[in-house]
C-alpha cells in the first residue's frame, strides 16, 4: 500500500467558545511513524476522537484511503482499518486479555452475533488472539483478569486491542503515558516492531521518544498546526522551541 | 516485550481454547439445583402452583439477566415483554385458540418482535434518559392495555381462558401437577438457550458491552445492532416466561404490565445476583417464597422490607445471594490455605 | 366571553399553575444531577414527606395551613442532609445501576413507613375558608387556592432564578454543575456546595408537596406516581442541570397534563407518555441538553 493512508481537511472543532481544532489540514502516509506533540490541552486527543468519529467535527473532511469516512460511524471506521488507544485506560476489566482480544477478533471476523454457537468452538480466532498476546509479550498474563494486571501491562493491552482489529491506521494516545522511563522505551520498541505497513501516528509528551521513533513530526498549539516536519528541522525551529520546547511542559 | 522476538511458546495455543471450554462447563451444583426443582413436585405437593410461579418468574428475571447483568443495560421497563407474553397467550385462548404450546411460540414470536421495535429506541439513549425511556415504553403499554378493556378486560385482568390439555393428553388439573411439570420443562429448556448465549461469542460482546460501552465501538462493534439482538432474545425469553403464567394460572392480570412488577424483577435479579445465569433463580426463590411465607403482613409492609433488603445488597455485598457464597466459598478455601492463585 | 375562550384561560392558569409547582419540586433534582451525576429516585419521597409533615402538624397541633409550610421546607432539607451524609454521600461513584436500586429500596421504605405511620388512604386537609373560594375578574373566575399556587411558584421561581443567576453561591452552583473538576481546581468546596444544594432542592420538594396536597394528592403511593413526572421534567429539560430547560419542561407538562385532563379526559396519562417518549427519541439529551 502506498500513498496517502489519512488525510483532513479544514478541520474545525469547538466546545462552546472553546477552538480545539482550527483549520487542521493533516496527511498521513501509509506505513508512516508520525509524532504529534504539543503542549497540554492544544487538542491533541480531540483530533483524534474526529478522526475515528467518536466527536462530530463542525468542519471539515476526513479521508481514509482516499474515501470520505467523515460521516461515518466509529465502528465502520474500524472496519475500514481506522483503530486507536486511549491516553486513559479504557478496558474490559472483568475480561482476561485473551478474552478482550477474542473479542475484537470475533468482531472483526464477523462472528460477534454468533449467539448459539459455543465460542469454544472458534479455536482459529482463540488461538490468533493468543498469539497477538505472545507477541506482544503479554502472553504469560493473558488468562488473568484485566483489573488484576500491573499498569504496564494493561498499557500493552491497549495495543494489543487495537491491533487486533489488523488496521492499517493506528492512532497512539500517549501510550507510555504513566510507564515508567525504562520500561516506556521498550514499550517503544513494541511499537517500532508494528508490520511496516501499518501507518502508526502517536501522541507523545517524552522528546526522546519523539525523536528516536518519529519520521515525521507535527507541532499542535492551540489547536492548529504550528509545524510540520522531520524530526531534524522540528528540533532546529526557533518557534517550536519558543513555545513548546523552550517551555517546560506543564504536567 | 519485544513484536520482532518470534511466538516463543506456541505449544500452550491449545490452553488458550480450554480457558473458553472451562467456562462452559456444567458446574457440581448444576444438576444438583435442577434436581432440587424436581424433588420439589414429589416433596411440596401443596406447594406446586407457588412453584410454578417461581419457576415462570426465574425465568422472567433471568430474560432481563442477559441485557442486565451480561449487557448491561438498565431497564426500568422489563415487564413490557413479560406482558405482552402473556396477553397473547391469553387473547388467543379467548378468541379460540387453546393450544398450550403453539401459544407459548407465538408469545415468544410476538415478544421478540416487540423487543426488536423497542431496541431501536433503546440504544439510542443511556444514563437517566434510558431509565425513562424504557420506563415510558412501559408506562405507554399499560395504559393501552387498562383503556383497551374492551379486549384485555382492562384492570379486572383477562378472566375465563382455558387451555386445552398438553399434548392433547395432560390436563392443567387444580393441583397444578401438569402446570408445574410442564413450566419446569419450558424453563430448563429456555435455560439451556440462554446458557448457550452467555457462552457464545455475542455472550463475549454482551460482557464487552457492560464492562466499557464506550471502547465497544472503537473496536468494530456495532452497538446498535448487538443491542437489537439482544433485545429481541431477552424479549422473547420474557415473553415466554409471561406466556407460561397465563397458561398455568389461566388468567392475565393488569398487574403483568404493571412498572412495579419491573421492578419487581430487578430487586429479585439483584438480590439474587447478576450475570451469573442462577442468580435470577436464587433471587426468585428468596423473594418469592418469603411473599410467600408472609403473606398475611399488610403488602404495604412487606416493601418495607424489600427496600431495606435492596439498600443493603448495594451497600454490603458484591453481587447478590451468589455473590455472597461465591464469596464465602472462595473465603473458607483461602482459609483452607489452598485457595486459587490470585 | 365564548366558553372556548374561557377554557382555555381555565386551562391555561391551571397549567401553569401545576408547572410551577413541579418546577419548584423539582429544580433540585435537575441541579443535583447534573452536579453529581447522581439520580436521585427517591425525591419524590422528600415531597411526600413534606406533604404529611403539613398535615400531621395541621390534625395534631393545630397549626394553620400556611404557618405549616415553612416547616415542612425546613424539616424536609434537614433529614435530607441526614441521607445525604450517611447514604448518598459513598454512591456517588457508584455505577448507576446501584444509584437506582439503593434510591428504589428508600422509596419503598418509605412508602411503607407512611403506610404505617399515616396509613394507606388519601389524605386530605381542610384548607382555610379564603382558600377554598372562587373569585371572579370579568367573566373569568379560579379558586383562591388555584392562585395561590400560581403566586407561591412564580416568587419561588424568580428566586430562584435570581439566587442561580446573581448570587456568589449561584455561581458557585453554576461552576459546579459545568464541570465539578474544573470547580475543584478554582477552589470551590463542591461537596459543600453540593450539600446546601441537594438540602435546598429537598427542602423544596417537601414544601412542594405541603403545598400542592390538594392538587396532586397525598398517599403512600406519591413518590411513584410522581416519579415518572420528576423525571419528565429533568430528562426532558435537559440532564445537565439546565434550569431554564427544567422550567420549560415543567411548564410544557404541566399545561400538556392538564389541557389533556380538561379535553380528552378519557386518555389518561397517555398522551404525556406518548410525547415524553417521542421527545426522548428525537432529543435523547432533553430539548435543552448538551450532546
Ligand atoms: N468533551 C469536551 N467538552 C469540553 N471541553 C473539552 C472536551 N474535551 C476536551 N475539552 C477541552 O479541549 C481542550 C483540548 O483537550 P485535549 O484533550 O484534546 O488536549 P490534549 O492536547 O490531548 O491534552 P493532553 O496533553 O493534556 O492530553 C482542553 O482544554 C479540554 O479541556
Ligand atoms: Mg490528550
Amino acid at each position: 500500500m502506498t500513498g496517502v493512508a489519512l488525510a483532513t481537511r479544514g478541520l474545525y472543532k469547538s466546545f462552546g467558545a472553546l477552538r480545539v481544532t482550527q483549520d487542521v489540514n493533516f496527511t498521513l502516509p501509509a506505513g508512516a511513524r508520525h509524532a504529534l506533540i504539543g503542549p497540554n490541552g492544544a487538542g491533541k486527543t480531540t483530533f483524534i476522537n474526529l478522526l475515528t468519529g467518536a466527536l462530530p467535527p463542525d468542519a471539515g473532511t476526513i479521508e481514509l484511503d482516499g474515501v470520505d469516512i467523515t460521516g461515518l460511524p466509529p465502528d465502520r471506521r474500524v472496519k475500514r482499518g481506522l483503530a486507536r488507544t486511549y491516553q486513559i485506560n479504557t478496558l474490559f476489566p472483568d475480561l482476561t486479555p485473551l478474552e478482550a482480544v477474542t473479542l475484537v477478533m470475533c468482531e472483526r471476523h464477523g462472528v460477534s452475533r454468533q449467539w448459539l454457537r459455543p465460542l469454544a468452538r472458534s479455536r482459529a480466532i482463540i488461538e490468533e488472539a493468543y498469539a497477538l498476546l505472545v507477541q506482544l509479550g503479554i502472553g504469560d498474563f493473558a488468562h488473568r483478569q484485566t483489573r488484576h494486571l500491573a499498569y504496564g501491562h494493561q498499557r500493552v493491552l491497549e495495543i494489543a486491542l487495537a491491533l487486533a482489529t489488523r488496521p492499517h491506521v493506528l492512532l497512539l494516545d500517549e501510550p507510555a503515558a504513566g510507564v515508567p522511563a525504562q520500561e516506556s522505551g521498550m514499550l517503544y520498541e513494541v511499537i517500532s516492531g508494528l508490520p511496516k505497513d501499518i501507518a502508526v501516528l502517536f501522541i507523545e509528551h517524552d522528546m526522546d521518544l519523539v525523536f528516536r521513533f518519529a519520521s515525521r513530526i507535527t507541532v499542535l498549539v492551540s489547536g492548529k498546526t504550528l509545524r510540520e516536519g522531520p524530526p531534524a528541522a522540528i528540533a532546529e525551529d526557533a518557534e517550536v522551541r519558543a513555545v513548546y520546547l523552550g517551555t517546560p511542559v506543564h504536567d | 516485550m519485544t513484536a520482532a522476538e518470534p511466538a516463543r511458546d506456541s505449544a500452550p495455543a491449545p490452553s488458550a481454547v480450554a480457558d473458553f471450554r472451562a467456562q462452559a462447563r456444567w458446574q457440581w451444583y448444576e444438576p444438583l439445583f435442577w434436581l432440587g426443582a424436581i424433588a420439589w413436585y414429589f416433596l411440596l405437593p401443596t406447594y406446586l402452583p407457588l412453584g410454578t410461579q417461581i419457576l415462570a418468574t426465574a425465568l422472567f428475571a433471568l430474560s432481563l439477566d442477559l441485557i442486565l447483568g451480561y449487557g448491561g443495560i438498565v431497564s426500568l421497563g422489563h415487564t413490557t415483554f413479560f406482558g405482552v407474553g402473556a396477553y397473547t397467550a391469553g387473547l388467543l385462548a379467548r378468541y379460540g385458540w387453546q393450544e398450550p404450546i403453539s401459544c407459548l411460540v407465538a408469545a415468544g414470536l410476538l415478544a421478540a418482535f416487540a423487543g426488536w421495535i423497542c431496541s431501536f429506541v433503546i440504544v439510542r439513549v443511556q444514563g437517566i434518559a434510558l431509565l425513562l425511556v424504557t420506563l415510558g415504553i412501559n408506562l405507554v403499554l399499560y395504559e393501552a392495555a387498562n383503556k383497551a378493556y374492551k379486549i384485555t378486560g382492562g384492570a379486572d385482568g383477562l378472566q375465563g381462558i382455558e387451555f386445552s390439555p398438553l399434548l392433547g393428553m395432560f390436563h392443567f388439573d387444580m393441583l397444578g401437577r401438569t402446570a408445574y411439570l410442564y413450566t419446569l420443562i419450558v424453563v430448563f429448556l429456555v435455560f439451556l438457550v440462554a446458557r448457550r448465549i452467555v457462552y457464545s461469542p455475542f455472550g463475549l460482546a454482551l460482557r464487552g458491552m457492560r464492562e466499557n460501552w464506550k471502547r465497544m465501538p472503537a473496536l468494530g462493534a456495532g452497538l446498535r445492532r448487538h443491542g437489537a439482538l439482544i433485545f429481541v432474545l431477552s424479549a422473547a425469553i420474557a415473553g415466554i416466561a409471561g406466556a407460561l403464567l397465563a397458561e398455568s394460572v389461566q388468567f392475565v392480570a393488569l398487574d403483568s404490565l404493571a412498572v412495579q412488577r419491573s421492578v419487581d424483577v430487578l430487586t429479585m435479579l439483584i438480590v439474587g445476583g447478576t450475570g451469573v445465569l442462577y442468580g435470577s433463580f436464587v433471587g426468585a426463590v428468596v423473594y418469592m417464597v418469603a411473599r410467600d411465607q408472609l403473606a398475611d403482613l399488610n403488602p404495604a409492609y412487606w416493601y418495607f422490607w424489600i427496600g431495606l433488603m435492596l439498600v443493603l445488597v448495594v451497600l454490603f455485598t458484591r453481587n447478590g445471594v451468589v455473590g455472597a457464597l461465591a464469596d464465602s466459598a472462595a473465603w473458607v478455601q483461602r482459609k483452607r490455605g489452598r485457595g486459587p492463585a490470585p | 366571553m365564548p366558553p372556548i375562550v374561557i377554557g382555555i384561560v381555565q386551562v391555561l392558569f391551571d397549567g401553569v399553575a401545576f408547572g410551577m409547582l413541579l418546577f419548584v419540586m423539582s429544580v433540585g433534582l435537575s441541579i443535583t444531577l447534573g452536579m453529581m451525576r447522581f439520580a436521585n429516585l427517591a425525591h419524590g419521597s422528600f415531597a411526600m414527606l413534606g406533604g404529611y409533615t403539613t398535615t400531621t402538624l395541621m390534625r395534631h397541633a393545630g397549626w394553620s395551613f400556611l404557618a405549616t409550610l415553612p416547616v415542612s421546607f425546613v424539616l424536609i432539607a434537614a433529614v435530607s442532609v441526614v441521607l445525604e451524609r450517611v447514604l448518598y454521600r459513598r454512591m456517588y461513584q457508584a455505577k448507576e445501576l446501584d444509584q437506582v436500586l439503593l434510591t428504589v429500596g428508600i422509596i419503598y421504605m418509605s412508602i411503607a413507613g407512611a403506610a404505617y405511620v399515616w396509613g394507606p388512604e388519601p389524605q386530605a386537609i381542610s384548607l382555610p375558608d379564603y382558600l377554598t373560594v372562587y373569585r371572579t375578574v370579568g367573566w373569568f373566575s379560579f379558586s383562591t387556592y388555584g392562585a395561590l399556587l400560581l403566586a407561591v411558584g412564580t416568587v419561588l421561581t424568580l428566586a430562584i432564578f435570581f439566587g442561580l443567576e446573581r448570587t456568589r453561591f449561584g455561581a458557585m452552583i453554576r461552576a459546579a454543575v459545568d464541570d465539578r473538576r474544573v470547580a475543584l481546581g478554582v477552589g470551590i468546596d463542591v461537596n459543600r456546595v453540593f450539600t446546601i444544594t441537594f438540602a435546598v432542592g429537598s427542602g423544596l420538594a417537601g414544601l412542594g408537596g405541603a403545598l400542592g396536597i390538594n392538587a396532586l394528592g397525598l398517599d403512600p403511593s406519591f413518590p411513584i406516581e410522581y416519579l415518572v413526572f420528576f423525571l419528565i421534567v429533568v430528562s426532558i429539560g435537559g440532564t445537565a442541570g439546565s434550569v431554564k430547560g427544567a422550567l420549560a419542561a415543567a411548564l410544557l407538562l404541566g399545561l400538556s397534563d392538564t389541557a389533556g385532563k380538561y379535553y380528552i379526559p378519557q386518555t389518561g396519562a397517555f398522551i404525556i407518555y406518548v410525547v415524553m417518549l417521542l421527545v426522548m427519541l428525537w432529543r435523547p439529551n432533553g430539548l435543552f441538553g448538551r450532546a
